[in-house]
């Protein structure tokens, strides 16, 4: 700890985001620093990287403004914390944690930092208790259990923004809700790099939901950095009210390519080496430092589940960003452009999408017993059906043999009638009886 | 003698401190975080330090410590769940809780747990370097300890275990410890190392049987997200034929550990029968654990490995994934600012590779024994592309590559081994073993296995143009065959009791689907209608 607050104006130089601060007696990774402009208005920074009397700051905010002369940088000694309270909900905050809901900042009871410490992997609690979306694809056929991270991959043009605001609205979490959670499930959502017609839509979102929300807005005009610091408020906040309150947490994080191209953004300004398309080559550390706080916590109530919405670049599944989220999360669901412009709401591609944690949270106990089997025969036989289409675009229809066609037909069927729900909330038992009933129409068999 | 930090940069620091030696271990900081020489200058280095560096000030102390990074071996580490650095998770959560805080050390395992020490040699023998002096019941291990030194014994005492009190003294005045530290990056010596031919049942029918793999074999499956890497190397971590099994959890999910330590410890090794956790050694450092201990996880674990294997055991070691690691070697590299080769990989990940891979093999142990330490690897390439720099430097090392498809993945056909892309090397040796122990028929029913799924794939070639209506009798006759094989042979549902199939088994299922397609061509050749035979067999 210093004993007396130290102050430079011994700026070198500032690109973009980044401040060199020369002749630094003593400085700490990552802490945070006050920088005092010019005209007196102020901004903070962090530490990035230290050599000798020369230390990197990243500035939070707009940089510009600053200058050589009269700039004053004041380093506190603190890594950057978020302060904690149940006052934080339905509160709504800046990527800096500051209100932007016209009311007066709370006072916290307590503090922790902002990039939290990682889960002892024996202390997690393996997770397995379903979280009802109502929407059949995720119920039924990649089901969402309590603690995972599951990212929507969403194409430009897509109604991720619906789907997520569906599940905002319905979301409960299953049986196991009457012993734990207390105060119910509390909604947090972080918006990074929005636009106001997005965020609009959110924040509607959000009135209608019935339940606590707290919500950290980054908008498109907001300060780049903020993006990189506004999910680390969110899950921080999300964490204290699962741990410490007992609330069933969960965090809407939309969109997580903002949050990657701020990252490339900040980590060109530092000159880094360049990885797979510019993004950084720690970039898979860095969402790993995000996506692995969800989780639940062995003889503790409470649970962090993770929803981020990832716009697929290109509509390319192999793109960096939901690549290597693919490769952190618990599985994804995908959303197809083909599915959509035939008008099926939720347009969810049931094939390349996948729930990990699915096996533990479904069947008798969980579900239903007869789960497993239903959600089996609805991917083989729809897979089938899929290859068919190929053919029948060769060949044509009469060209193939009755069973065949039966397939095709009854993947049309499946989309038609279970992805498409359109606006219809759908509890887990009607998702499988009407599941049920196709198979049986179609007099496929449940293995 | 000690130094100071002046500079952080990521996860490495910059001290002042002089008489350091490469690759020596050094504490740093106020919170005493273990750290790893990685670059010498003048009075000057640069650590790797295996914790975040967040809140580290410049001026904080940085201490050497005069050794390597080492890790401690003897009885007591089966069963145990470490991080990458060793420390046992237990006793790092009973100290501060749910959340690991940076610089926490961990007592060390064996303080837990009583363990007894049986005297095999008395006092006046003489013993040579790698001789048993005793054994200790490791649950239901036995578990030798060997001399570490030659010499006549002195004294030589039966009883509890006792980390700091010495088992034996030897005339010469050297002691003898049960537990001993050994530097994770030299591998342990051996008499020498033995052509391998045993093969290593997995349990997984498509590798047991098209691409077996030998005992001190190493192999790699890489594949995209969501092929199942992470049940495929987890089902063969709790089934495979080996009599110890260590499981590096390399920067991935820390719900899979999690979902991993439940299964593992509610069931029981189908060779053994005993609990699955009593031959299991697990390592883990999940993705957001710091980036440096990473790195050292894999080198933690088969230094574990290979003890056992000096114990004359056949250990399996299987670690998911090593892109994670390679990926940690990177951040360090960048950091280190070195010239980058491919992908910003550093230039050394190749020779890397290609040294770890060598830890694996079937030796001789140095008083004798037989032991073999197998590595099965996943690799995660980015955008499920092969030509990336860790998939082609693994594939030049490896004896077994398994392509995991994500086209197999898509329509659930798992375990996702695609038949055409991968193979074995170990596979002459390994069948003349199958042949002889199992059946004879087990050569040809492959060498018939693999035509038919040749044929398939050029049949579904035509397929495309003309329908499945257009094919002759006989080629449909076959394209339900190899249905059958994909999906009844092939396809193995790892939450069933399928997820587990003995040799015999393995066998039995493809002789009667072979013997069936045998049948019914031969009663098409004598004019059934295809139709009927088709029912059937349906």
């Amino acid at each position: 700890m210093r004993l007396s607050t130290h102050s430079y104006s011994t700026i070198r130089s500032i690109q973009g985001p980044l401040l060199f601060l020369d002749r630094v007696i003593e400085a700490r990774m990552s802490e945070v620093v006050r920088i005092t402009f010019p005209d007196g208005h102020e901004a903070e920074g962090e530490v990035l990287k230290i050599e000798d009397d020369l230390v990197l700051i990243q500035i939070v905010g707009e940089s510009r403004g600053l200058d050589t002369d009269h700039t004053q940088v004041v380093l506190t000694d603190a890594i950057k914390r978020a302060p904690l309270s149940l006052a934080v909900l339905n509160r709504a905050f800046d990527g800096s944690f500051r209100p932007i809901d016209g009311r007066r900042m709370f006072i916290p009871d307590t503090w922790a930092p902002v990039s939290g410490f990682p889960l002892n992997p024996v202390a997690r609690l393996r997770p397995q208790d379903l979280i009802e979306t109502g929407l059949s694809t995720i119920d039924g056929l990649n089901t969402l259990v309590k603690g995972q991270k599951l990212p929507i991959f969403s194409c430009a043009g897509l109604p991720s923004r619906e789907i997520a605001a569906a599940i905002l609205e319905h979301a409960r979490a299953g049986r196991s809700a009457a012993e734990g959670a207390a105060g119910g499930s509390v909604v947090v959502f972080v918006a990074l790099g929005l636009t106001y017609h997005e965020h609009a839509f959110y924040q509607q979102a959000l009135e209608r939901m019935r339940g606590d929300s707290v919500a950290f807005i980054n908008l498109a005009s907001d300060p780049v950095v903020e993006r990189l610091l506004a999910p680390r408020f969110g899950l921080t906040v999300a964490e204290h009210l699962a741990f410490e309150h007992g609330r069933d947490v969960l965090v809407l994080v939309t969109d997580m390519t903002n949050y990657c191209d701020a990252l490339r953004e900040v980590s060109a300004a530092r000159e880094e080496l360049p990885g797979r398309r510019g993004y950084p080559g720690y970039m898979y550390s860095e969402l790993a430092s995000l996506y692995e706080r969800a989780g639940r916590i062995k003889d503790t109530p409470g649970s962090v589940t993770l929803l981020p919405i990832v716009t697929m670049p290109e509509d390319d599944i192999t793109h960096p960003i939901p690549d290597l989220t693919g490769y952190i999360t618990e599985g994804q669901i995908v959303l197809s452009r083909e599915l959509h412009q035939r008008g099926i709401f939720p347009p969810v591609d049931v094939l390349p999408s996948l729930s990990r944690l699915m096996q533990r949270g479904i069947g008798a106990g969980h579900t239903r017993e007869d789960h497993r089997a239903i959600a089996n025969a609805l991917y083989t036989h729809y897979a089938s059906g899929r290859d068919l289409r190929r053919l029948e675009a060769i060949v044509g229809r009469d060209g193939m043999s009755e069973a065949d066609k039966k397939m095709l037909d009854f993947a049309d069927a499946f989309e038609r009638e279970i992805v498409h729900q359109g606006t219809v909330h759908r509890d887990i038992g009607e998702t499988l009886n009407v599941s049920r009933k196709l198979l049986e129409r179609f007099g496929l068999t449940t293995p | 003698m000690s130094g100071r930090i002046v500079g952080i940069s990521g996860p490495t620091v910059l001290v002042e401190h002089p008489g350091l030696q490469l690759y020596e271990r050094v504490t740093v900081g106020h919170a005493r975080m273990m750290g790893e020489v990685v670059r010498l200058e003048r009075d000057r280095s640069i650590v790797q330090v295996y914790d975040s560096t967040r809140g580290l000030a410049v001026g904080e102390p940085a201490v050497g410590t005069g050794t390597h990074f080492t890790v401690r071996l003897g009885p007591g580490l089966l069963g145990q769940m470490f991080d990458g650095l060793q420390r046992p998770l237990d006793s790092l959560r009973a100290e501060q809780g749910a959340f690991i805080q940076p610089g926490a050390e961990g007592s060390r395992p064996w303080a837990a747990r009583a363990l007894r020490f049986v005297a095999t040699k008395k006092p006046g023998d003489s013993i040579r370097v790698g001789e048993a002096i005793g054994y200790v019941e490791e649950g239901a291990f036995r578990h030798p300890l060997l001399a570490d030194q030659e010499g006549i014994i002195d004294r030589i005492r039966d009883g509890e275990l006792d980390a700091e009190a010495p088992l034996a003294m030897l005339r010469e005045g050297q002691q003898m410890f049960a537990f001993h530290d050994w530097p994770v990056r030299v591998p342990r010596p051996y008499r020498r190392k033995l052509t391998q031919f045993e093969p290593l049942v997995t349990g997984q029918r498509c590798i047991d049987f098209l691409f077996p793999l030998a005992r001190g074999g190493s192999a790699i499956f890489p594949g995209g997200f969501g092929t199942g890497k992470t049940i495929l190397e987890q089902s063969i971590a709790k089934f495979a034929q080996s009599d110890i099994v260590v499981y590096v959890g390399c920067g991935e999910r820390g719900n899979e550990m999690a979902e991993m330590l439940d299964d593992f410890s509610s069931l029981a090794d189908p060779w053994s029968k005993r609990p699955l956790m009593s031959r299991t050694i697990v390592a883990v450092n999940t993705s957001n654990m710091p980036v440096a201990a990473r790195e050292a996880s894999i080198y933690t674990a088969v230094t574990m490995a290979e003890y056992y294997r000096d114990l004359g055991y056949s250990v399996l070691l299987l670690a998911d994934s090593l892109s994670r690691w390679a990926e940690a070697l990177r951040e360090i590299s960048s950091a280190l600012e070195e010239m980058p080769g491919e992908e910003g990989y550093p230039t050394y990940l190749a020779s890397r590779i290609a040294g770890f891979f060598a830890r694996a093999g079937a030796v001789e142990t140095l008083d004798g024994r037989t032991g073999s330490l197998t590595m099965i690897l996943s690799v995660s390439p980015p955008g499920g592309d092969f030509t990336e720099p860790v998939t082609q430097a693994c594939l030049r090392t490896t004896g077994s590559f398994f392509m995991l498809d994500t086209d197999l993945a898509h329509r659930r056909h798992f375990p996702a081994i695609n038949w055409f892309q991968s193979f074995s090397l170990y596979e002459r040796d390994v069948s003349r073993h199958f042949d002889e122990h199992v059946a004879q028929e087990w050569s040809t029913l492959r060498q018939q296995t693999r035509e038919f799924l040749q044929r398939e794939a050029s049949l579904r070639e035509v397929v495309e143009i003309v329908g499945t209506e257009g094919l002759q009798d006989t080629d449909r006759l076959l394209m339900r065959t190899t249905e059958q094989i994909r999906r009844q042979f092939l396809m193995q549902n790892a939450y069933t009791e399928d997820a587990f199939s003995s040799p015999e088994d393995t066998l039995g299922r493809i002789r009667d689907i072979l013997a069936r397609h045998a049948a019914a061509s031969e009663r098409l050749a004598k004019g059934a209608l295809l139709d009927e035979l088709l029912k059937e067999g349906a």
